[in-house]
């Protein structure tokens, strides 16, 4: 039991840590790195609860695909990153005053909740125990089976997300020299070639 | 020790609040305000997951995927979005987003 505290400790610890530098660091790039350990410690979190599938995708999803998007994007953009920060101190008061309020409140709450003993005795979907089946493999019988329309609908979101991030980003440039492969194979010898006498020693 | 529900609780809450302080206090950065929505996001993932364990239910964890999956495709899109405004005004100030004079 004290291992399992011990690495809670440590996951929750290094989460909130990393949160912090996120919001407070002075460089965004070091802002996306912070991000990716944020990631990979709450994926840690996520194995300690049992939900191991969320946490290989946390890590394969995130830290692969849109930590990796970030950084990217911090990094292609010009930016005079500095002359950003200027604010910084101006909304610190106010900013510090919401988190604080923000904060006690959620404790307040957390501290005094009660779950409905019903609730836990009727869960919709049990989960097996891993003797039975692995948490993946029971997250797959659940999605595929009653929840397969959130599933397509999650799909849906993603292939809409992609289509619009190319429309944004897609620009005609123009005097760009393209391939036009219509008007190659439309070429007949008579268009493409032409025969000149060059008289001698003048050239064209 | 047992680590139990209020602790996983705790732990989003104070992530929750780093992301909403994050939105306040950088109020120009818009990548830093994206990044900010990641971690509120986040926070409330590990809500979700926790209450799943809780409660013995496995539809919290089916939820949290489909989050993951919104956190995802907002973030491309949000980015996208900056990629374009930083093109055409040559800055990503929040202040300077005023084309639609709303």
């Amino acid at each position: 039991m004290t291992v399992t505290a011990a690495f809670f400790y440590l996951f929750a610890t290094l989460t909130i840590a990393s949160g912090f530098m996120v919001i407070a660091s002075r460089n965004p790039v070091q802002s996306v790195l912070f991000l990716i350990l944020a990631f990979v410690n709450a994926a840690g979190l996520f194995l300690m609860m049992g939900a191991e599938f969320l946490a290989m995708i946390l890590v394969i999803v995130y830290v692969g695909a849109v930590a990796v998007l970030f950084l990217f994007v911090t990094m292609m953009l010009d930016v005079d990153f500095a002359e950003l920060r200027q604010g910084f101190l101006q909304y610190l008061p106010v900013g510090a005053l919401i988190g604080v309020v923000f904060l006690l409140e959620l404790i307040l709450v957390i501290g005094a909740y009660v779950i409905d003993p019903g609730l836990v005795r009727t869960p919709m979907v049990p989960i097996p125990p891993t003797s039975v089946m692995t948490n993946t493999e029971a997250l797959g019988h659940v999605l595929y089976t009653r929840y397969f329309f959130f599933f397509q609908a999650a799909g849906l979101i993603l292939l809409v997300a992609m289509i619009g991030a190319i429309v944004l980003t897609l620009r005609e440039r123009v005097g760009v020299k393209r391939q036009n492969i219509a008007r190659q194979n439309a070429r007949t010898p008579e268009t493409a070639v032409e025969v000149r006498k060059v008289p001698f020693r003048q050239g064209i | 020790m047992v680590i139990g529900l209020s602790h996983y609780l705790t732990v989003a809450a104070v992530l929750f609040t780093l992301g909403v302080f994050g939105i306040f206090i950088n109020r120009k950065n818009v990548i830093v305000i994206l990044m900010s929505v990641e971690l509120i996001l986040l926070a409330v993932n590990i809500n979700m997951v926790a209450f799943s364990t809780t409660l013995n239910d496995i539809v919290g964890q089916v939820f949290a995927l489909l989050i993951l999956t919104v956190a995802a495709a907002e973030a491309a899109i949000g980015l996208a979005i900056l990629v374009v405004f930083f093109r055409n005004r040559g800055s990503i100030a929040v202040e300077d987003v005023n084309m639609m004079k709303g």
